[in-house]
């Protein structure tokens, strides 16, 4: 099996590049896709290698993209679009809330979306304004729609495969700072043997307490974990991977034995995923529980100037104080 | 017509080399070939010199006649079924029959249509139950018919929306090959002259001439968007704005089904064979209310109704076929009396609409579904069933 290390933008471009190849009704469109191959680079070569009415540079509007890629869906394409930064997608909003999520039910199942919308999210990566957001929680909020994101490379290349061969409307969040972190991806390894698309993962087995994190922040719980250790506490961390439909079977697992849970993300606490997570969790396992569920998140403001966000992200030690507070409770 | 109507700005200058057009003096300039007396135009020239004719056989012409009074006479038992609470709203097409309906016969077997929630005559002639829009509006389902088995999407209510999607669908026919000859596939998007304010019907527009979609952009300008009157839309007669995007336009008499046929039939023709997107204005007016809930009394006067009520898209037809002696008068009696039938038959079934169980509302989300729903819709049954008694 021929094993490669990979970044994670190079694994995402794997994985369309082999979607390209297996489905020909599979179409990628968005802003500078083509010849540019995005301005991440993700679909990098693509138009040249299946030309450009398979890899599609649109017109500069992202109402547009989704709006005619449903009815692309509707004739019996599986559009991937791509939405140039986070910050971008609210054009597209009621495309996506009113129209790809609602048509199958509607249709009362006559009508598939086959549609993934891959948007690059989360900050990082010193940006200007609306290049930074995490827009997740308003996505897996509605129903219809199915919400995942990669953490790693082997995650990127089968995950983007796995969402563009699904029936399912899939909303695929790609951690942008992430974008240049390597890992090994199994290249020939079939789809259907790959890891399932809605399931979360043991990233690292730990005993003490359970750090729930995704996307962008699995790195920076694994490295929590990893400074925890060295104090002599084992941090299990989930990847929880899909965010609609949420998988906490494992979650609920690990927090019965550690009784302490911490959950991660960059978004903004108020009503974010971490809300409805320590929700299920106190109900799943309150018997277990040593101490309330805490959140590591952004702040409830605004996503600020790039010189303060890494005081507004999540990191090691905020991560780690959560931790040490529910030791404390 | 609507006071201050932007067409008569630029009339003069516009028409002035086209002595054949057929508009009549006072009107905006339009594709007109049945005036509202009945009288036949031999053909009438659009804005960029294409003529515009049809070739009806007189069962043909009697077909049409029969299309206008069936989807009127079963619109007006809706807004009844409506008033008498059977229905949880209904948004009459009353006064738009002639374009529905010469739009709709306009398309070919092949050819798909994106409709608002307004096209019943477009689906009346996609050969669709009449019933189907009433489960939406009674509000046992959400539409019920296959938008691929009678190339007629799902109505879409939130305005503007379904142009992206006819727009995306049209770039799929060129892609799968599928234009190019008689039997290449046009795609129609309807919308009226409020949706011409959205973006996504300007993001339609800018996409569908980027990659010369097979479309046809089928505007009903029924003079108000709920109440707003089309000034407050445009100050530009509405099939202008497609020059700026790279695409004809042309206005027809939307009361005039021979003549929203003819130009509809043309532009899809056009659409097929490979030459891109155009925009109809079909010139009309609605002369019922928005919907049942509104009052239209409130922002427009009754001798503007009455004005459009002397070019009712049925008199006029009932009149050239009376003049050309086309039918006699038991025709007429014998379609009304079909009419009238179908329109009881439609109401016997709507009243026999069942209830969906409440448990259905978790069918569909997902084609492939979702772990989380079903176990909400487990508890839900669950919590149904510890009523005492409970039938589910």
């Amino acid at each position: 099996m021929a094993t490669e290390t990979l970044t994670l933008g190079k694994a995402l471009n794997a994985g369309l590049r082999k979607a390209l190849e297996n489905d020909p009704k599979v179409v990628i469109m968005g802003e500078d896709v083509g010849k540019l191959g995005g301005v991440f680079r993700i679909t990098d070569g693509l138009q040249k290698d299946f030309g450009d009415q398979r890899v599609i540079d649109t017109p500069l509007a992202e109402s547009g993209i989704i709006g005619t890629a449903v009815g692309l869906a509707i004739r019996g394409f599986r559009p991937v679009c791509e939405i140039q930064f986070d910050g971008f997608v609210y054009p597209a909003y009621d495309q996506i809330v009113s129209q790809v999520a609602k048509m199958h039910y509607r249709s009362q199942g006559k009508v598939r979306i086959p549609m993934v919308i891959r948007i690059p999210y989360g900050g990082g990566i010193g940006a200007v304004e609306h290049h930074s957001e995490s827009p997740e929680a308003y996505f897996a909020h509605t129903a219809g729609l199915k919400v995942v994101t990669c953490a790693n490379p082997q995650d990127g290349y089968s995950m983007i495969q796995q969402a563009i061969a699904s029936d399912d409307p899939i909303v695929f969040l790609e951690p942008k700072r992430r974008y240049w972190e390597k890992g090994p991806v199994e290249l020939d390894a079939p789809l259907t043997g790959a890891y399932p698309l809605h399931a979360a993962r043991v990233a690292r087995p730990g005993t003490d307490a359970t750090v729930l994190a995704y996307g962008p922040m699995v790195r920076t719980a694994l490295d929590a974990a990893t400074a925890a250790a060295e104090d002599g506490r084992e941090l299990e961390v989930i990847d929880l991977r899909t965010l609609s439909p949420l998988d906490l079977t494992a979650a609920y697992e690990s927090v019965k034995r550690t009784g302490r849970c911490v959950v991660v993300h960059e978004a903004p606490g108020n009503l974010g995923l971490g809300s409805e997570i320590a929700a299920r969790i106190t109900e799943e396992c309150f018997y277990s529980l040593e101490s309330p569920v805490l959140r590591v998140t952004g702040f409830d403001t605004p996503y600020p100037a790039a010189r303060v966000e890494e005081e507004y992200l999540p990191d090691l030690d905020r991560v780690l104080d959560a931790v040490d507070r529910t030791f404390g409770w | 017509m609507a006071k201050g109507d932007p067409g008569a700005a630029t009339r003069s200058k516009r028409a002035a080399p086209r002595t054949k057009r057929a508009a009549a003096t006072g009107e905006p300039e339009l594709v007109q070939l049945l005036t509202p007396e009945g009288e036949r135009i031999e053909s009438a020239l659009g804005p960029d010199g294409t003529e515009y004719r049809v070739d009806f056989t007189d069962e043909e012409y009697r077909g049409l006649y029969r299309d206008l009074v069936l989807v009127r006479k079963l619109d007006a038992e809706a807004t009844a079924l409506q008033r008498q609470g059977e229905l949880g709203l209904w948004a009459s097409l009353l006064g738009q029959e002639a374009a529905q309906v010469g739009s709709g016969r306009a398309l070919r077997t092949q050819d798909m249509a994106f409709p608002t929630y307004r096209e019943h005559g477009v689906l009346y002639c996609r050969g669709i139950d009449p019933i189907m829009p009433l489960g939406l509006f009674r509000g046992v389902d959400q539409g019920g018919w296959d938008p691929n088995e009678f190339k007629f999407n799902m109505y879409t209510i939130v305005i503007g929306a379904q142009t992206l999607h006819a727009t995306g669908y049209a770039m799929g026919v060129a892609m799968d090959g599928r234009t190019g000859s008689d039997e290449g596939e046009a795609v129609i998007a309807y919308f009226g002259d409020g949706a011409t304010s959205q973006g996504d019907v300007n993001e339609s527009f800018v996409w569908a001439s980027v990659f010369n979609a097979p479309l046809v952009f089928f505007c009903q300008n029924n003079q108000y968007a709920i109440s707003e009157p089309l000034e407050r839309q445009t100050r530009v007669p509405l099939y202008q704005r497609a020059g700026g995007f790279g695409f004809p336009g042309v206005r027809v008499d939307g009361n005039d089904v021979l003549a929203s046929y003819a130009v509809t039939r043309h532009a899809l023709d056009n659409a097929r064979h490979g030459q891109g997107p155009s925009l109809i204005e079909a010139y009309t007016y609605r002369m019922g209310a928005h919907t049942t809930s509104d009052d239209p009394t409130r922002y427009r006067i009754a001798s503007e109704v009455e004005a459009w009520q002397a070019k009712d898209p049925i008199a006029r037809m009932k009149a050239f076929l009376t003049k050309q002696q086309i039918v006699d008068e038991s025709f007429f009696a014998e379609v009304d009396e079909q009419a009238r039938a179908e329109s009881v038959h439609l109401r016997e079934r709507v009243l026999a609409m069942p209830d969906p169980e409440p448990v259905t509302m978790f069918d569909h989300v997902y084609p492939n579904g979702s772990p989380e729903l079903d176990e909400q819709r487990a508890q839900f049954s669950k919590y149904l069933e510890s009523f005492e008694g409970s039938a589910h």
